[in-house]
């Protein structure tokens, strides 16, 4: 194992650029420690954004070494080839500083897709009893573990040439939705979904799928809401 | 892409599989036997079943494509939605009109 890192870190804005740093290699490192010993040691104004760092929060995702990852569970024997790591912002986001995006436009599209659960019930209605094994709720268990980390959003080449489209993320949540039968909210979702920039504008590339850390599948999920939105357009319930 | 279109996009395509296999039926048994453009012209000229059958699947390229030609000019070309169907509308019309008028040259008595 080599004694220090050569690591290239982003700084600035959109029109910014790489530094190069060298940090010492250790035993068990992520890139998120490598990021952090930066900012501890070398310069303190390094922006970066991290919170549970096992995995859990979604927060410190960023592009290493040319791929989408979640920095805190990426080790760097995995990752850094030669000893160098390259580290830069998220893609397809927009970059507030250094290696912090702003993640508002990718959440606005949860809220355009109807990532919102809706319920009929108050809380003073008994728990709903659905068994895990119907077909709906295991559809749903299917996509439920997203952590929100923008990860498969800046793998997603359609969301580059796209800037309209909801993406992989907000899909996924509008599918889990879609199978949950406690919701009232579907037709309306199913709408959104199913209007310009939505589920019919991707192109099953799979990145989503290919980069996501909790081993999501959003274009399964999306290939559900194709299905569904096509018959429920063929049943007149929705239009585009 | 919405939903209408994805339909019409999916619809057209599975227009299309079979016909163009009964196309490429064709062309296989018309080169086997050495068929001549006199004899081919003799089979198609005044069919209505010919006509029909390329006719549909004119029409189907012809949605099919433009609907295809659409999404790729709004996603690799920095061009208004509106002028992305403009453009997607006009390669339909002219796909349908080449098509047509290739049809009407085979089965117009």
């Amino acid at each position: 194992m080599a004694e220090s890192l050569q690591v290239s870190v982003w700084r600035g804005g959109s029109n910014g650029r790489y530094v190069d740093y060298q940090v010492p290699r250790r035993d068990s490192q992520t890139v998120l420690d490598v990021v952090t010993w930066v900012q501890r040691h070398l310069d303190a104004t390094l922006a970066y954004r991290f919170a549970c760092r096992v995995g859990m929060c979604g927060s410190c995702a960023m592009t290493v070494n040319g791929r989408p990852r979640w920095t805190c569970r990426t080790h760097v024997s995995k990752v850094a080839a030669n000893g160098k790591l390259i580290i830069g912002p998220l893609e397809n986001l927009p970059i507030i500083k250094d290696l912090a995006t702003d993640m508002q436009p990718f959440f606005e599209k949860w809220q355009q897709a109807k990532g919102r659960f809706v319920s009929s019930t108050t809380r003073t209605d008994p728990v709903a009893r659905i068994p895990p094994d119907t077909p709906a709720r295991v559809a749903a268990d299917a996509a439920i573990e997203c952590i929100n980390c923008g990860v498969c959003y800046a793998a997603c080449d359609t969301v580059r040439w796209n800037p309209g489209y909801l993406g992989p993320a907000a899909l996924n949540r509008a599918w889990t939705l879609v199978n949950d039968v406690r919701d009232v909210a579907n037709l309306e979702r199913l709408s959104a979904v199913a209007a310009n920039g939505g589920c019919h504008s991707c192109h099953s590339h799979q990145s989503c799928q290919e980069h996501c850390p909790v081993s999501l599948n959003p274009t399964a999920s999306i290939a559900g809401l194709k299905r569904r939105t096509s018959l429920a357009y063929l049943r007149a319930e929705i239009k585009p | 892409m919405n939903v209408r279109l994805y339909v019409w996009q999916r619809l057209t395509a599975a227009a299309m599989a079979p016909l163009l296999l009964v196309h490429l039926a064709v062309i296989f048994y018309a080169t086997r036997k050495g068929l001549s453009a006199a004899d081919l012209l003799a089979r198609t000229r005044g069919s209505v079943s010919w006509a029909g059958f390329y006719g549909v699947f004119v029409s189907a390229v012809a949605v099919h494509a433009a609907i295809g030609v659409r999404t790729v000019l709004s996603e690799w070309l920095p061009l208004r939605a509106r002028h992305a169907d403009v453009a997607a509308v006009l390669f339909g019309v002219l796909l349908a009109v080449l098509g047509f008028r290739a049809v009407a040259a085979v089965v117009l008595p």
